[in-house]
């Protein structure tokens, strides 16, 4: 029975999890994700799983890898001070391979920061945050039906890698109200951990752990999980393209920036310029490859984020040198206009189609 | 005519950013009146707290430093051992205190840190929107606490100066009320002598005040200090824990 | 002679909590009709007369908005 409904995001992500057999939450207070834990609170009970408040974010992240290690299905949620209190725990889970999903709706930084909407967590969710050499899947929504349909493919492929899923919203996407189809009740099948400790009766004994004392066995943990990464890395990279076939510029953008950039893009094409729209929906595993296709053909880019500048990293690695690769980085406290970015388009595609011709 | 009552120069002219009727400001200006009585504004050094006194560097007139969640404990040490002879204190809530800062707290009392904490208990998060704090009563409807706090899930209110209590380090330690002008200054004299246990090297001190929270409660600022004085007080009874055999007076 | 006022009501600091209102003594306080810049109705004292100056409100404000006179003691001399 899928329910048409009007929801607001961090609601909708909320209720996505319980769909998709999410039955143990633990999380903390922080604005601008409230909505999550006091949704849980209510939604929890309902369907016989637990929610409890912990002490702290470092707390929670530590009771989801109990959970997690006990072979839950288990998430926490959180906005980027609170997220960077997770990082160590975060670290434990990657080194001892216990699935979950971590919700970050971004808010501004650095430090106790703002409330509005940001996208500079980027480098912390992608490129570590936590100390070691690990990688989580982090997935990108950009729509409150995206905030639903998101927590089913992140346990999904959570327990499918025995990894760590992020995902990264933001303020407004946590914020607004959309219309959306609730995806169905119910995950395919309860998932078999035989690696979890859930009481050796009948089997060896299972320890869930991330020390390596002695050097090979630290290197042979480290060459499990790079081998992991690379099966990841292969298999699950996912992006959605809008008009490139023809486009001189391809605009990437991710999350509520690439809904700006959408409205933006559509005001240049209605005067002809020919731009295109590159939307990462993995951010770990990056597409790059299809990035590096795209620059092959001659096109440049331009990177729009709500940071000073981090994704643009990632673009201009894939793209390498063989086209430009241009930035509107906005800073956090302030979110970019349609208008704005309109401006930086039509700048981007007069040099691109001169580059062109 | 004389002036009896005026506006203390512990507090800068900028106008409040707390709720109407909230009991922030009550002890805003205790504490501020403190400070200038006893001469100590312009040798302190402040430490505000995430919630709703997050701004309460702009409130207090002397240096302010802005702590995250729940470490104004540690910040505060780290000032005192850089600064012994200036005087040092914390602002903070009951999530701030007694959930996120449980350990920073716990170890500044232990280590008896010479500083001065000055705990706001509403029995709730008020910044945030009203969810269940440590310090929310059995059985009150909180956003994470939807049907009543439920003891035998999550368990039962934290009573932070009991806690506090057994540490050696702790030198002052009492809970105050704001419920009513006569609880005001009492709570006036307990801030004050927390104050003066800091100046005379005492050791930690710390006030607990029983405060109001209307928005997120749901009641009426005066309903609110009655549910204080009905619902709160028996459960965190006022008293003075602890005091040093001689609080020396300074200043008046 | 001009009187200086017992009670200084900064209108604009008062959000209408009406805690000066339930704790003065002899209910002197009331909330106006009118409001301030901020859209909150503010207290206002209606009897100057009776008021002791005894700062109950004063001390229960939390905007610290209410500053309080009292009249100097006035000497009567009995007999």
């Amino acid at each position: 029975m899928s329910e048409r409904v009007m929801m607001k995001g961090n609601e909708a992500l909320a209720e996505g999890a319980i769909r998709a057999g999410c039955r143990f939450f633990f999380g903390y207070p922080i604005t601008p994700q409230n909505e999550i834990p006091e949704y849980m609170s209510r939604r929890m009970p309902q369907v016989e799983g637990t929610f409890l408040q912990a002490e702290s974010e470092v707390s929670a992240i530590n009771m989801v890898y109990g959970a997690g290690a006990a072979g839950a299905r288990v998430m926490t949620s959180s906005s980027s001070p609170g997220i960077s209190l997770k990082m160590e725990g975060l670290s434990y889970l990657a080194g001892s391979e216990i699935p979950c999903l971590i919700a970050n709706i971004q808010r501004g930084g650095p430090g106790l920061g703002g409330l509005a909407p940001s996208q500079s967590d980027y480098f912390q969710a992608t490129k570590g945050g936590g100390h070691g050499d690990y990688h989580a899947i982090v997935l990108a929504p950009n729509s409150v039906q995206e905030m639903a349909d998101m927590p089913g493919l992140g346990f999904v492929l959570a327990d499918r890698y025995r990894t760590q899923v992020i995902i990264l919203s933001d303020a407004i996407l946590g914020q607004m109200m959309e219309p959306l189809t609730l995806p169905e009740m119910g995950f395919p099948g309860p998932v078999e951990k035989p690696w979890a400790t859930t009481g050796a009766a009948g089997r060896p004994k299972n320890i869930i752990n991330s020390l390596g004392l002695l050097g090979e066995e630290l290197y042979a943990i480290n060459l499990r999980l790079q081998e992991k990464y690379g099966r990841i890395s292969a298999a699950e990279v996912r992006w959605e393209e809008e008009n490139t076939a023809d486009a001189d510029l391809v605009v990437v953008a991710y999350g509520t920036t690439s809904r700006i950039v959408k409205s933006a893009a559509a005001l240049a094409r209605a005067e002809g310029q020919r731009v295109g729209l590159f939307r990462p929906l993995t951010l770990w595993p990056f597409p790059s490859e299809a990035l590096a296709g795209l620059a092959e053909a001659g096109k440049h880019f331009l990177v729009a984020e709500m940071s000073a500048g981090q994704m643009v990293e990632d673009v201009r690695l894939a793209v390498n040198g063989k086209t430009p690769v241009a930035l509107f980085g906005k800073l956090n406290g302030i979110i970019p206009t349609v208008r704005e970015i309109y401006a930086v388009i039509k700048e981007n595609c007069a040099v691109a189609k001169d580059g062109a011709a | 005519m004389n002036k009896v009552f005026a506006r203390s120069a512990g507090l800068t002219e900028t106008a409040l950013s707390y709720c109407p009727g909230c009991t922030h400001g009550i002890v805003h200006r205790l504490v501020a009146e403190c400070l200038e009585e006893l001469s100590l504004r312009e040798k302190t050094i402040g430490v505000a707290p995430v919630g709703c006194a997050v701004t309460a560097y702009k409130f207090f007139n002397c240096d302010m430093q802005q702590a995250a969640h729940g470490r104004a404990p540690a910040v505060a040490t780290g000032i005192k051992r850089v600064l012994p002879d200036r005087t040092v204190f914390t602002y903070q809530g009951d999530g701030d205190l007694a959930s996120i800062g449980m350990a920073e707290i716990v170890h500044a009392a232990a280590r008896g840190e010479k500083i001065t904490v000055i705990f706001i208990n509403n029995a709730i998060y008020g910044m945030t929107g009203g969810q269940m704090a440590p310090t929310t009563l059995a059985g009150q409807i909180t956003t994470t606490s939807p049907t009543g706090r439920d003891p035998e899930k999550v368990g039962h209110p934290i009573r932070v100066c009991e806690l506090l209590s057994s540490l050696q380090g702790v030198a002052f330690l009492a809970r105050v009320s704001t419920h009513d002008p006569k609880h005001v200054g009492l709570a006036k004299a307990a801030i004050k002598k927390a104050f003066q246990t800091q100046e005379a090297k005492q050791g930690f001190a710390l006030v607990e005040v029983l405060s109001t929270c209307p928005t997120n409660w749901g009641l009426s600022p005066i309903e609110s200090l009655k549910w204080l004085e009905d619902k709160m007080i028996p459960y965190y009874p006022l008293a003075t824990f602890k005091q040093p055999e001689e609080v020396t007076a300074v200043g008046s | 002679m001009d009187k200086v006022k017992k009670l200084e009501i900064d209108a604009e600091r008062c959000k209408g909590c009406g805690l000066c209102t339930h704790f003065c003594p002899r209910g002197l306080i009331k909330t106006a009709d009118t409001f301030n810049s901020k859209g909150y109705k503010t207290a206002v004292l209606t009897d100057e007369e009776r008021c002791t100056s005894c700062t109950f409100c004063a001390r229960m404000c939390p905007e610290t908005a209410i500053e309080v006179y009292r009249e100097a003691e006035s000497r009567k001399v009995v007999g």
